[in-house]
């Protein structure tokens, strides 16, 4: 694994997600509004909706195509729905933001 | 080792049995469940308000998967019970599955019945049951345009309404003279088919079924007077029968349902029998209320309590449909020794009759207004002797009724029916528990978890309890309160609460942070309470109003570029043609409301592409007022009376930009062939020679509505102006997401008009409709062009 650099803390609005592309693959950046980071793959398993664009919720972020509700610690959409999405480990450290990849 | 309890049917009855089992003695059994349909524990109740789009089919999950861990229950989903062998207390699954038990509990519900008619098998017929069933019904009305449903019971005319809100043409075939035949008397009944009537379904009465047409798939019925109907769909509904395929592979006594004794044992040792599969002295029920008393009995004995004998139960109806209230309890038949007392009242179109038999109410059908269907049904429970009540009691005043206030009832006033719970009950949990909206009372007693009608009740008794502090409402906005929106905007007021943040806080939202209901709802009614002090918060916006582009199926947006009233220029359109060329938009297409739409555009494309086109956003994907659709009226057509083109550009120049509960569309046409269909815009203009008609409460939307003429008048000044007042008393008093249409129903057409036409309140409205949007109205696209910031936060795609 290895840490890449995505971008500073203040380029991320809290509550709106980013969408970053590291070696072709997409993953979603969130801000929450305790400033911690998340990152999980942005594409939603049910229909590929770009979760980045979804509304954020405490540690959870809703699809904006169809609401699935997808928890951003482990990528696991929430009942009754079923699947999940990868979960990037993320690492904030002098206002940079790192997702391990 | 702990004893093994097996419980067959993962259904309503069942698991509130082995809830209750729990709440006895958590550590008595070592506890399987053993279900045939692929999810956890649901509200079936609830299926319907599913079927209505009132509910997702999450919201209805009672018991999640979670709650089995937590209770150490081993679930066996989706892998039916195929064999019971009671000899040995093995049950065998499908899959193939041995599972032994000490004690087994059958709660297999029961089985929409399939009328035994050729055609019955072929696709497009259904019953409803189950959530397969109405995610099946749900998806066919989008496919299909017309349904019938077999039965004008409960169950089908909830099964009916839910159709026809999805757009469906609904028919309801009855057998009777009247609907819901054995919960009603033929008055009640006559009403509740005449207001259905009113919401668009249609019925055919005492009409039989003979057969289903089709070949590959229905295409119509056949009644046995020879008649016939087209339809694309059938649903049964003519009832149920009660599931005892299992039982029947052993020797346990079976009629109707499982015979079960006054403790639901069956005749074979250690086997019980709860819920519509049960049948007790002869009686079967397909309502919750006893199936849950059963459980209650079944736990007692299966924890060793002193158990009550199970005597039957008092069964009531009451109808999950909006605008026809009606309740139904007891034996509303006029036999002998039976009398009734009726009231009709034509005013408000309400109707009650109570059965009396020797002083004690037996029977009770309310139609119309049902505050007080809870009160006759106690009465009829307890067996009270009414000789100390005035029997007919017209015109009594305000706050005579003593009924209606819950801190006079005793403790032992049922307050859920469906559960069986007391007023003395949910007082000890408010205060035990410290509990403190209608949520938590349903999730510590039950109270009003199933057909959710007694909600109102439970929070008079909560606000009671409280000391009036907490005004808990019926039905919160979404799952995270209780409050309604009023009281929300209340108390945005009340306590001058300027930041959604503080309205989660102070509110005691559930969820701290909301969800993607009540945030954009929430950030709204803010912006419309507080134009200057709340700044408008883009994290609670959909993406749709947070980028300023519609997001398409695939992920990418579409960008409409205003031309006011729908008028162009060969300058726009070169314009148009050099952008979607350059970026290679793959499609281009003029809306549905005189627009050019390019669609499939990337986001990081979308500021560029603004900027180049330099021409305002339309707002087509905004809950704001939309464009406005113009006919060429006086300018070339040789009809026209007024100026459709002139008007239209004036009133989107006037009002565009300004947000709205939902989308506000309006079209102009210059005489009464209405060729931009005035008559299903939110704002409606026919021009006439002298002067233009105005309508409103038109939408074209999910649900059809023809808009109702408001007015006549002279001057395009007082169009202008009459929409100026409508649009900010829409503002003021519109749920979010609320269409016009319904907010003129649920406002009454009267009181609109007459606000709309007093000319001082239609000043006043526009003065503060000014007042709200002052620095509120630029073009957005043009913020995002010039600022740097937001480009880089929202429109950009990191790469590495
Ligand atoms: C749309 C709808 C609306 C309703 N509205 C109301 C209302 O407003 N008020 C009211 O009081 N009642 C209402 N009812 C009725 C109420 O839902 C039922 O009375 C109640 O669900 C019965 O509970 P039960 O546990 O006996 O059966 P169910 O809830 O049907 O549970 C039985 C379960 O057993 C499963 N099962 C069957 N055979 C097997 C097997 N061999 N192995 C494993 N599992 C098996 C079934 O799949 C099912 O999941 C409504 C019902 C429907 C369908
Ligand atoms: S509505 Fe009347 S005036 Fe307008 S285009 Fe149609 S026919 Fe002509
Ligand atoms: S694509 Fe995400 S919920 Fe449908």
């Amino acid at each position: 694994m290895e840490k890449i650099f995505v971008g500073q803390l203040d380029e991320l609005a809290p509550r709106m997600g980013k969408e970053v592309i590291v070696w072709g693959q997409k993953i979603a950046v969130f801000r929450l509004s305790d400033d911690r980071v998340k990152a999980i793959e942005n594409i939603c398993p049910h229909k590929q909706g770009p979760l980045a664009e979804g509304t954020v919720s405490g540690e959870y972020v809703f699809c904006p195509l169809h609401d699935y509700k997808i928890n951003l610690n482990d990528g696991q959409v929430q009942e009754p729905d079923e699947g999940c999405v990868r979960a990037y480990e993320t690492i904030v450290e002098n206002d940079l933001v790192y997702v391990m990849v | 080792m702990k004893e093994k309890l097996v419980l067959i049917g993962n259904g309503m009855a069942g698991v509130r049995t082995i809830e209750e089992i729990l709440d006895r003695d958590p550590e008595r059994y070592q506890i399987t469940i053993i279900g045939e349909e692929k999810y956890p524990n649901y509200n079936r109740i609830m299926l319907s308000n599913v079927l209505q789009k009132k509910m997702s089919v999450s919201e209805i999950i009672t018991n999640p998967i979670e709650w089995y861990e937590e209770n150490q229950i081993k679930l066996i989903n989706h892998d039916p019970a195929v064999k019971m062998d009671t000899d040995n207390k093995k049950i065998i699954t499908q899959s193939g599955k041995e599972i032994f038990y000490d004690k087994c509990i059958l709660a297999t519900g029961s089985r929409a019945f399939i009328l035994p008619i050729e055609g019955a098998q072929l696709p497009g017929v259904v019953g409803f049951r189950t959530i397969d069933d109405t995610e099946n019904m749900l998806e066919a009305s989008q496919k299909y345009q017309k349904a019938v449903v077999i039965g004008g019971g409960l169950l089908g005319l909830e099964a009916a309404k839910g159709l026809l809100d999805q757009g469906m043409d609904v028919t309801v075939i009855h057998l009777e003279k009247w609907l819901m035949e054995t919960q009603l008397d033929e008055k009640a009944g006559k009403m509740l088919q005449a207001d259905l009537e009113k919401q668009g379904l249609k019925f055919l009465m005492e009409k039989a079924t003979q057969k289903i047409l089709g070949e590959t798939r229905v295409t119509g019925l056949a009644f046995s007077d020879g008649t016939t109907i087209e339809t694309d769909m059938v649903v049964m509904s003519i009832g149920i029968r009660s599931e005892t395929t299992l039982a029947r592979t052993t020797t346990i006594e079976v009629n109707r349902g499982i015979v079960v004794d006054d403790f639901m044992k069956t005749t074979v040792p250690d086997v019980f029998a709860v819920g519509e599969c049960a049948e007790h002295n002869g009686n079967v029920y397909g309502l919750v209320a006893p199936l849950f008393e059963q459980g209650k009995v079944l736990a007692d004995v299966l924890t060793g309590k002193e158990a009550k004998p199970y005597q039957g139960s008092t069964t009531f109806t009451s109808l999950k449909v909006s605008g026809c209230d009606l309740y139904s309890a007891g034996n509303i038949r006029e036999t002998e020794g039976i009398n009734s007392i009726e009231a009709f009242d034509g005013i408000n179109y309400t109707y009650k009759k109570i059965f009396v038999r020797e002083n004690q109410v037996v029977g009770v059908v309310l139609y119309g207004d049902t505050s007080e269907g809870n009160r006759y049904y106690n009465i009829l429970k307890k067996n009270e002797s009414i000789e100390e009540y005035t029997p007919v009691s017209l015109l009594h005043m305000v706050g005579e009724e003593a009924s209606a206030d819950v801190s006079e009832w005793p403790d032992d006033e049922v307050i859920c029916g469906c559960n069986g719970i007391d007023k003395g009950t949910i007082m000890t949990a408010i205060n035990e528990k410290d509990l403190t909206s209608v949520a938590d009372v349903t999730k510590h007693t039950k109270a009003g978890g199933s057909c959710g009608k007694c909600k109102s009740v439970i929070g008079d008794v909560l606000a009671y309890a409280l000391g009036g502090e907490v005004v808990s409402a019926p039905t919160g906005i979404c799952g995270c309160t209780d409050l309604s929106r009023d009281q929300i905007v209340t108390q945005i007021y009340a306590k001058k609460l300027t930041s959604s943040d503080e309205v989660y806080r102070e509110l005691n939202f559930t969820n701290p942070e909301g969800c993607p209901k009540c945030r954009p709802a929430v950030n709204f009614y803010l912006n419309v309470a507080w134009p200057k002090e709340h700044a408008d918060e883009k994290e609670s916006r959909y993406v749709n109003e947070r980028l300023y582009a519609n997001i398409q199926n695939d992920g990418t947006f579409s960008v409409i570029p205003r031309m006011r009233g729908g008028k162009t220029n060969p300058q726009q359109l070169l314009l148009i043609a050099k952008v979607a060329e350059k970026y290679d938009v793959p499609m281009v297409k003029v809306t549905g409301s005189q627009r050019i739409g390019l669609y499939g555009v990337k986001k990081e494309d979308l500021p560029k592409i603004w900027e180049e086109l330099d021409m305002k956003s339309a707002g087509a994907y905004a809950k704001a007022v939309r464009s406005v659709k113009t006919c060429v009226g006086a300018n070339f057509c040789r009809f026209g009376t007024q100026d459709s083109m002139g008007l239209g550009i004036k009133l989107e120049q006037r009002y565009e930009f300004i947000d709205t509960p939902h989308k506000f569309k309006m079209g102009v046409s210059a005489c009464p062939r209405s060729c931009v269909e005035s008559g299903v815009k939110d704002f409606g203009i026919i021009g006439v020679d002298n002067g233009f008609q105005i309508y409103v409460g038109g939408n074209g939307g999910t649900e059809i509505k023809e808009a109702v003429l408001l007015t006549t008048v002279e001057t395009e000044q007082e169009v202008i102006d009459i929409c100026g007042a409508m649009l900010q008393y829409y503002r003021e008093t519109g749920i979010y997401a609320e269409r016009t249409a319904p907010w003129i129903e649920r406002m009454g057409f009267d009181v609109v008009k007459e606000v709309l036409l007093d000319p001082e309140k239609r000043q006043e409205l526009l003065s503060a409709l000014d007042e709200a949007v002052i620095g509120r109205r630029g073009n957005p696209w043009d913020e995002v062009v010039e600022d740097n910031n937001t480009r880089q936060e929202l429109y950009t795609v990191g790469r590495v």
